[in-house]
């Protein structure tokens, strides 16, 4: 009989991924998975570092904050106090997916299942993907977001540049559009039109600020003259748009910062599910390599030695523990929606009645394109799991002087635990809802935040820094409200720019 | 559709730029962690690179975020004994159990990183320069080197580049052969068709004009006297680039091992000083108590004598070695002495005369430290005079360890002009 094993040693070479590749896709496309074209490319371990500190992109404007995470990265790695990622996959259109030279063939071709085929499929069909990044484009914005940078830099000084990027760095988070949809700009365009943008967007602003009035009034009296009309969430748009003292340059840069924050909201917002989704698919693929006699019994065991480090969950009282690990919660929803489909129980029947004993291909395809972490948890979380976790809910309120235990995984305590886990990954909850509020146009120009307190959950003291920070961007002072949910005040911050 | 690209032969210092940036941006804590380090640790460590630690929250990126406090409600794996309702103390600190686990680097651990030797004595030289006299006498100070500049037509034997002559007469046969050669070739094939016609006059024309043309081919020279080249040679001005460094150390008994230790200190630091101007440093070490003797590096820090102290032969036995192995003008000159300031009372003077006299016109500079807390000797006020006439002349008292690097900088402050 001959032997069907597409390697027998360790060792990796050009040729075997190719043939590695040629398998995967194979059986990623009998399961169904649809994904852009794979670009591949191998790189070592230094390369690997670099990639780590530039949030993973091939191409970034230079900025001294990605040398700190650099420097991060290469010290702890120096010291062996973590290994590096085994891949990172890019959402772009070819995906690309970086394999270290230091990987054994069976770690390859796990990356290969894993990102090229797992991750890329995902990034291809999840609705927060497809209405939010631009998967053609976002190389060639790169580019030219680094250029233009560059450009900058030699025009007005690294100093310069480097004031506004720490301003828009630190308000990255609140630089994206949570509701609303942008607007979709090839990078062709955005070169084409910027500089036309630029003129206009000063007249813009002028326009804006030429309605001084002759006498002054009240500014408590804003009524209809309220700018803006209603509060925005997107700080930095708003920035971007009616900072009276900003260069055109400068907002450009605002945009750029703003588009980056934009592109990687999806991955923020999917964490679970993405790696979940990944974690799946090499898992069923290379045990379908496995099953078809393709892979020997070596390469499968020190598969699955790989997969349980990553998967692995240490329990809430040991010293490894650093919160739910990403990896095994989405990895068991996945699989458990898969049992659910293929397996179910009356409890299953009870609680899923619309994918118990469905096809479970189809179901998977469904979770994965159509939700985000908190929605995907709070849909499919399945009371075993919650059992098989041993997930239990810990209620701190800083009224009282003792922690309370408010939920275990009993037929009581299901849906609080899988309410209170998926808020636990919902953006909106871990970060302050800070909005632009108010901008006294007749007056001193003064910029009003609104901090809308959720639970009692008060601010950080960067909140000092932070103003600073906008009232750099701003230009006038700027106000921060913290108002409870009745919309009572309850204190405000301050940064006072004299002029 | 799969497309595999090796980017391994790609640049792997992407992020050196931004490692530059970050540290020129954080150019003063790390200046401050650096000299922190040379307090801390044996200074002769610093000749490598250095690991740095600055506070975290000098260099962190805010972002508005929630404190602890107000309602939080966590849900955490690997329950085994807790029911519904069961209470339990807040833990200390935010990381606990209770809190999230990644509250984002709130803590004050410090940011470690390493710098680079060079990265570090930049640093940590910042500012300092060597005198200005210094300079001028080093522009005059000219030596001439001899460099390679290409090829001549003539030299001495002993310069013949051989392949690049060899290369100039095969170019030289190929040119100046092509005509004939060409014009046999055509006069062969004539001949080959003369021999077919029969044609016995043209044959023998024919054999007649290749057997000449033969004969012109083999007449041009294999190599010609027209072929030769020679290394050529120029002769540049540069400035000395060499320096010897005197260290004088005073060994009587009072030098206690902790002044021997703050000496050595101040010695390793100028040393490492001259290396970033000087391409080649000799060191020579003097040490002496009532007479002065030269010796090794080992012998100089870690033999122990005791005795009286005579500064002055220790100054003469430095003029003599100058005088025999290092003129003046083939090489810059500079001495530190340590001493804690004992002195025959007698010799002082002498000292001072020594120095104003003989020795301080031949150095660029020369730094005198006193490692004493007490009250300064005769020693030292004899050197105060030689200090006021004598620009290249520095002296300084150093307290305890951690005054060498003030005292250092103190010395070799740039000079604004």
């Amino acid at each position: 009989m001959t032997s069907k094993l597409l390697s027998e040693t360790s060792e990796w070479t050009f040729d075997l991924i190719l043939r590695y590749e040629k398998e995967i896709a194979r059986i990623a496309a009998n399961f169904g998975l649809d994904t852009y074209p794979n670009q591949i490319e191998i790189i070592t371990s230094e390369q690997m570092m670099d990639a780590y500190s530039s949030v993973g992109m091939p191409v970034g404007y230079k900025h001294w904050s990605f040398g700190k995470h650099f420097l991060n990265v290469e010290q702890r790695y120096k010291r062996g106090q973590m290994g590096l990622a085994y891949e990172i996959v890019i959402n772009s259109n070819p995906c690309i997916a970086y394999l270290m030279e230091e990987n054994t063939m069976m770690m390859q071709a796990l990356v290969l299942a894993h990102a090229a085929y797992g991750h890329n499929s995902f990034f291809k069909n999840n609705y927060l993907f497809q209405a939010w990044t631009n998967a053609d484009a976002i190389i060639d914005y790169m580019i030219f977001a680094k250029n233009y940078i560059a450009e900058c830099e030699q025009r007005y000084g690294e100093e310069k540049v480097e004031l506004i990027l720490d301003s828009c760095h630190a308000l990255m988070n609140y630089g994206v559009d949570r509701y609303k949809r942008p607007p979709r700009l090839s990078a062709n365009e955005e070169r084409l039109r910027q500089s036309e943008r630029e003129e206009y967007l000063q007249s813009q602003v002028n326009q804006l600020w030429r309605t001084i009035p002759k006498k002054k009034k009240d500014p408590k009296h804003e009524g209809e003259n309220c700018f803006p009309r209603e509060p925005q969430e997107n700080i930095l748009y708003f920035i971007e748009k009616n900072a009276p003292l900003l260069e055109p340059w400068q907002r450009e840069i605002v945009r750029i910062v703003r588009k980056i924050a934009q592109y990687f909201y999806p991955q923020r917002q999917t964490q679970v599910m993405n790696e979940g989704w990944a974690t799946f698919w090499h898992y069923t693929i290379m045990n379908q390599l496995y099953d078809e006699g393709l892979v020997s019994d070596g390469f499968i065991i020190e598969f699955l030695q790989t997969h349980t480090n990553v998967v692995s969950q240490p329990p809430f009282d040991s010293p490894h523990y650093s919160g739910i690990n990403p990896y095994n919660l989405g990895y068991s929803m996945m699989s458990d929606i898969r049992r659910i489909c293929e397996a179910p129980d009356d409890e299953d029947h009870l609680w899923f009645p619309e994918i118990a004993g469905s096809d479970w291909k189809e179901t998977l395809d469904f979770a994965m394109k159509n939700f985000k972490d908190e929605s995907f948890i709070a849909q499919f979380l399945s009371p075993r799991l919650i059992r098989e976790m041993k997930l239990f809910s810990v209620l701190d309120d800083d009224r009282k002087r003792k922690l309370e235990v408010s939920a275990i995984h009993d037929e009581r305590g299901y849906r609080r635990i899988r309410r209170s886990l998926a808020n636990q990954y919902n953006l909106g909850n871990n970060e302050p809802d800070i909005q632009v509020y108010n901008v006294n146009i007749k007056g001193d120009r003064a910029l009003t935040l609104r901090h809308k307190q959720d639970k009692r959950k008060p601010l950080h003291k960067t909140v000092h820094e932070m103003l600073k920070h906008l009232s750099r961007l701003w230009g006038f002072t700027v106000k921060l409200e913290t108002v409870d949910t009745n919309g009572r005040s309850l204190n405000t911050h301050e940064c006072v720019v004299k002029h | 559709m799969v497309q595999v690209i090796d980017r391994r032969l790609n640049g792997k210092n992407k992020s050196a730029v931004n490692r530059r940036r970050f540290i020129r941006r954080f150019r003063n804590q790390i200046k401050k962690a650096v000299e922190e380090a040379v307090n801390e640790r044996s200074i002769t460590d610093i000749d490598s690179g250095e690991k740095i630690n600055i506070p975290t929250r000098d260099i962190s990126e805010p972002v508005f975020r929630h404190d602890t406090g107000g309602e939080r409600d966590s849900v955490h794996p690997g329950n085994r004994e807790f029911i519904p309702g069961d209470k339990f103390k807040r833990p200390s600190g935010s990381a606990g159990k209770g809190g999230k686990a990644s509250n984002s680097g709130e803590g004050e651990d410090d940011f470690t990183f390493n710098l680079s030797r060079e990265e570090f004595l930049d640093l940590f030289f910042e500012g300092l320069a060597l005198p200005d006299l210094v300079k001028t006498q080093l522009a005059t100070n000219v030596e001439h080197r001899k460099i390679r500049a290409g090829y001549t037509r003539d030299g001495v034997p002993t310069n013949i580049n051989v392949i690049r002559s060899l290369k100039g007469a095969l170019a030289r046969r190929i040119a100046l052969r092509g005509p004939y050669v060409k014009r046999m070739q055509e006069a062969k094939q004539e001949l080959e068709d003369a021999t077919e016609e029969n044609n016995q006059d043209l044959t023998l024309e024919l054999e007649d004009e290749i057997r000449h043309l033969k004969k012109r081919i083999s007449a041009i020279p294999f190599i010609d006297s027209f072929d030769l080249h020679y290394n050529n040679r120029i002769k540049i001005p540069r400035p000395t680039a060499q320096a010897v460094m005197f260290c004088i150390m005073d060994v009587s008994g009072s030098m206690d091992e902790a002044r021997k230790d703050i000496a050595k200190r101040f010695f390793i630091m100028l040393y490492l000083f001259l290396t970033r101007s000087y391409e080649r440093i000799e060191v020579v070490y003097i040490r002496h108590h009532t007479t002065a003797k030269e010796v090794d590096e080992d012998e100089f820090f870690h033999s122990r004598e005791t005795g009286g102290t005579v500064v002055s032969s220790a100054l003469e036995l430095m003029h003599e070695i100058i005088r025999e192995r290092y003129p003046s003008n083939d090489w810059n000159i500079y001495a530190a002495q340590a001493s804690d300031g004992d002195n025959w009372n007698d010799d002082s003077p002498k000292c001072r005369a020594l120095l104003t006299e003989k020795i301080l016109p031949l150095l660029q500079y020369y730094a005198y430290v006193e490692i004493t807390p007490d009250e300064h000797q005769r020693l030292w006020h004899e050197f105060q005079t030689v200090k006021e006439t004598n620009r290249n002349f520095a002296i300084k008292r150093i307290d305890e360890p951690a005054d060498i690097y003030p005292v250092f900088r103190k010395l070799f402050r740039k000079k604004v002009a």
